[in-house]
C-alpha cells in the first residue's frame, strides 16, 4: 500500500513501553513538514492528524496525488500560515502512510496484520515526541489537531506541559462515548466481516477486505456529516436516472456517493489499520488516567488553550468540547472557546469555514506576536 | 474608550486577574490588558463578538453567564466586571452572586431608569424611555429588569453586600454616591457603577 518514495521516515532507536505493556524499539515515524524552522526555533507547530489522515497536510499528497487533507487550513497565507511557522506532522504508529503499523514486517520478516501489538493516543503522542528531539526544537509554538488529532492533542500537552506555548485541540473529546465506540464497533465488524480479512492475514491488495473497509468508511462518512448539509446536498435526487429502478442499484445520489466514498478509501487506507486506529480513539478516556478528574491532566501546564466546536458536529458535539473548558477553567488555566456556526457537521473543521479559519489565524498569529 | 470604561479601569489596580463577563468586542478587556498588565479573560454570549475578541489577541469564552459562570472556582479571579447587563438576564440576583462568588470584588455598572431624562420621557410623552444608555423599543430591548441607583443601592445592602465605592455617572461627570445624596444622584445620572464585595 505504501509507495516508500516520497515519504521522509525517521527511526525511533529509544525503546517506547505500549499501554499494553508491550515495548517497541527501532520504529518508524513517517513525517512531512512546511515551512521552515527560524533560528529561534520558536515557530514550530505540530498537527495530528485524525483517523483517516497522513502527514501530508496540504499541497497534493505524493502517494495518492490528492490535495492534502487540511489545505484549507494549512499554507502560505493561510491559517496556519506556512510562510510564518515551521508544521510538522506525522502519521501515527498504527497507521498506513509509512509509520510502524500493521502492514509492517515483524522481526521474523511475517507481515503483523493483527499480531501488531494494540496502540492508544498515549502511544502514538510519546512516539511523535520523538520529532522533537529530532529537530532540536525544545518547545513547540503550538499543537493543533481536530478529531482524533484534537485528543492527541490532549494527550500530548498533559503528557509533555511545557512542550508547548499554545495548543489548540478542535472537534474533539476527552473521553471517547458510547456513540463513538457504537459507530467504531460498526466498522471493525464490516472489515472482519469481510472473507478477505482472513483474521487480519490478507497479504496482497488484491485481496484485501475493500468491500468491508468500504463499509466501515462509508458509516463513518455518515457521522462526519450533518443531517442538514446532506438534505440540502443530496435530499432526494436521483443519479443519473429519471425515476426510481425498482431495484438495488444506486437509485439516490446520496448512495452513489457514499459507495463512491467508500471505493476511493480502499484504494489508500489498510483495513488492518483502520482497526488499529479506532481501537486507539475507543481506549481514549484522558479523565480515567487522572482517577476521574480531567483538571488533574492539565494541572502542570501554563499553556494558552484555545479550543474549537462546531454548531453541526454530533460526532463530537459542543458539550464535549465545553467540558474539557470546563477542566480548564476550575484551574484557572488560560483558555479561550468558540463554537463556530456551521452546518457541515464533525467535518467542518477539514473544510473552507471562514469563521473557523479566521478565528485559528488570528489566535495563532496574536500569540505569535506575544511571544 | 466610553468615559465608563476608564471609570471602571481606574478601579482596578495594576498586575491583577479579571474576569469581564459580556466582554462584548473587548474594549475595555484590550485596555486592561495593554495599560494595566492586567491578565483578563472574557464571557461572551454573541458568537460575532467572540470572533472580534480574538481578533483582539484577547482570550475569551463563548458562553452565558447565567449557565457558565459555574465552572470558575471560588474567587478565583480578583475583580469580576458586568457592564450594563445586570438588568438583562432572567434571574439577575443570581447572577450577581455568582459574580461575587468566582471574584474577590466584582464591579457592577447599570443604566439608571431613575435618570431625570428617562421619568421625564414616561411622564410627558407617556411612551417607553429611550435614551442614550437606553436605546432600544418596548418590544426588543433586552432588559427585562430594569432598576434604579435607589433600586440597586438598597438590593445590594439588603443581601449583606459589602459597597466600597458607588459612584454616578452624568456624562463626562463621576462623582460619589452615598446614602445622603442618593435621591439626587438617582435623578442625574445615567449611570451607577458599584465596587462591592461579598
Amino acid at each position: 500500500m505504501n509507495t516508500e518514495k516520497n515519504i521522509k521516515t525517521l527511526i525511533i532507536k529509544k525503546p517506547l513501553k505500549l499501554d499494553c505493556g508491550k515495548t517497541i524499539k527501532d520504529f518508524p515515524i513517517a513525517y512531512e513538514t512546511y515551512g521552515s524552522l527560524n533560528s529561534k526555533k520558536d515557530n514550530a507547530i505540530l498537527v495530528f492528524h485524525a483517523l483517516t489522515g497522513d502527514q501530508f497536510i496540504t499541497g497534493i499528497n505524493p502517494v495518492t496525488n490528492k490535495e492534502g487533507w487540511w489545505s484549507y487550513a494549512v499554507g502560505p497565507d493561510k491559517a496556519i500560515d506556512t510562510n510564518k511557522y515551521f508544521v510538522i506532522c506525522s502519521n501515527v504508529i498504527g497507521g498506513c502512510m509509512g509509520s510502524y503499523g500493521p502492514s509492517h514486517k515483524d522481526p521474523d520478516q511475517k507481515i503483523f496484520g493483527t499480531n501488531f501489538p494494540v496502540i492508544t493516543i498515549n502511544d502514538m503522542v510519546n512516539a511523535q515526541y520523538n520529532l522533537l528531539d529530532h529537530f532540536g526544537i525544545d518547545k513547540l509554538f503550538s499543537i493543533t489537531g481536530g478529531s482524533m488529532g484534537g485528543m492527541q492533542v490532549l494527550q500530548f500537552i498533559s503528557n509533555f506541559p511545557d512542550k508547548s506555548k499554545t495548543v489548540i485541540p478542535i472537534a474533539t473529546t476527552s473521553s471517547h462515548s458510547a456513540q463513538n465506540i457504537a459507530f467504531n464497533e460498526l466498522g471493525r465488524q464490516a472489515i472482519t466481516a469481510d472473507s478477505n480479512w482472513k483474521d487480519g492475514n490478507y497479504t496482497s491488495n488484491d485481496t484485501n477486505p475493500g468491500k468491508g473497509l468500504a463499509v466501515a468508511r462509508m458509516a463513518a462518512h455518515i457521522t462526519y456529516l450533518s443531517k442538514k448539509g446532506l438534505q440540502e446536498k443530496f435530499g432526494r435526487k436521483l443519479q443519473e436516472r429519471e425515476d426510481l429502478k425498482f431495484g438495488f442499484d444506486a437509485d439516490f445520489q446520496i448512495e452513489s456517493y457514499l459507495r463512491y466514498q467508500g471505493s476511493v478509501f480502499v484504494d489508500r487506507f489498510d483495513a488492518n489499520s483502520y482497526l488499529y486506529i479506532t481501537r486507539a480513539m475507543d481506549y481514549f478516556d484522558l479523565a480515567k488516567q487522572f482517577n476521574g478528574n480531567l483538571s488533574e491532566a492539565f494541572i502542570n501546564t501554563k499553556a494558552k488553550f484555545f479550543i474549537i466546536s462546531f454548531t453541526s458536529d454530533w460526532l463530537y458535539p459542543t458539550q464535549e468540547n465545553k467540558d474539557i473548558v470546563i477542566a480548564l477553567n476550575s484551574i484557572g488555566a488560560d483558555v479561550g472557546f468558540v463554537e463556530i456556526e456551521s452546518d457541515k457537521g464533525h467535518d467542518s473543521f477539514l473544510l473552507d469555514v471562514p469563521d473557523f479559519l479566521n478565528a485559528l489565524k488570528n489566535f495563532l498569529d496574536k500569540s505569535y506576536e506575544e511571544n | 474608550m466610553k468615559n465608563e470604561f476608564q471609570v471602571i479601569a481606574d478601579l482596578i489596580e495594576k498586575d491583577k486577574k479579571v474576569l469581564d463577563v459580556g466582554c462584548a468586542d473587548g474594549t475595555l478587556m484590550k485596555f486592561l490588558k495593554d495599560n494595566k498588565n492586567i491578565n483578563i479573560r472574557g464571557l461572551e454570549i454573541s458568537k460575532e463578538k467572540v470572533q472580534e475578541c480574538i481578533g483582539k489577541g484577547l482570550t475569551v469564552i463563548e458562553g452565558n453567564a447565567e449557565k457558565d459562570l459555574k465552572q470558575f472556582p471560588d474567587k478565583s479571579f480578583d475583580y469580576v466586571v458586568l457592564s450594563q447587563t445586570l438588568q438583562a438576564f432572567l434571574n439577575p440576583e443570581l447572577v450577581l452572586d455568582e459574580l461575587l462568588r468566582v471574584g474577590k470584588k466584582a464591579i457592577v455598572t447599570i443604566p439608571n431608569f431613575g435618570y431625570w431624562k428617562v421619568r421625564f420621557h414616561l411622564l410627558f410623552k407617556g411612551t417607553m424611555p429611550i435614551t442614550k444608555t437606553l436605546p432600544d423599543e418596548w418590544y426588543n430591548t433586552p432588559n427585562l429588569h430594569m432598576c434604579t441607583i435607589k433600586d440597586f443601592f438598597y438590593f445590594v445592602k439588603s443581601k449583606d453586600i459589602k459597597i466600597f465605592k458607588s459612584l454616578a455617572l452624568n456624562n463626562l461627570n463621576t462623582s460619589i454616591i452615598n446614602e445622603s445624596n442618593l435621591g439626587v444622584k438617582n435623578l442625574f445620572a445615567d449611570l451607577g457603577i458599584f465596587l462591592i464585595e461579598k
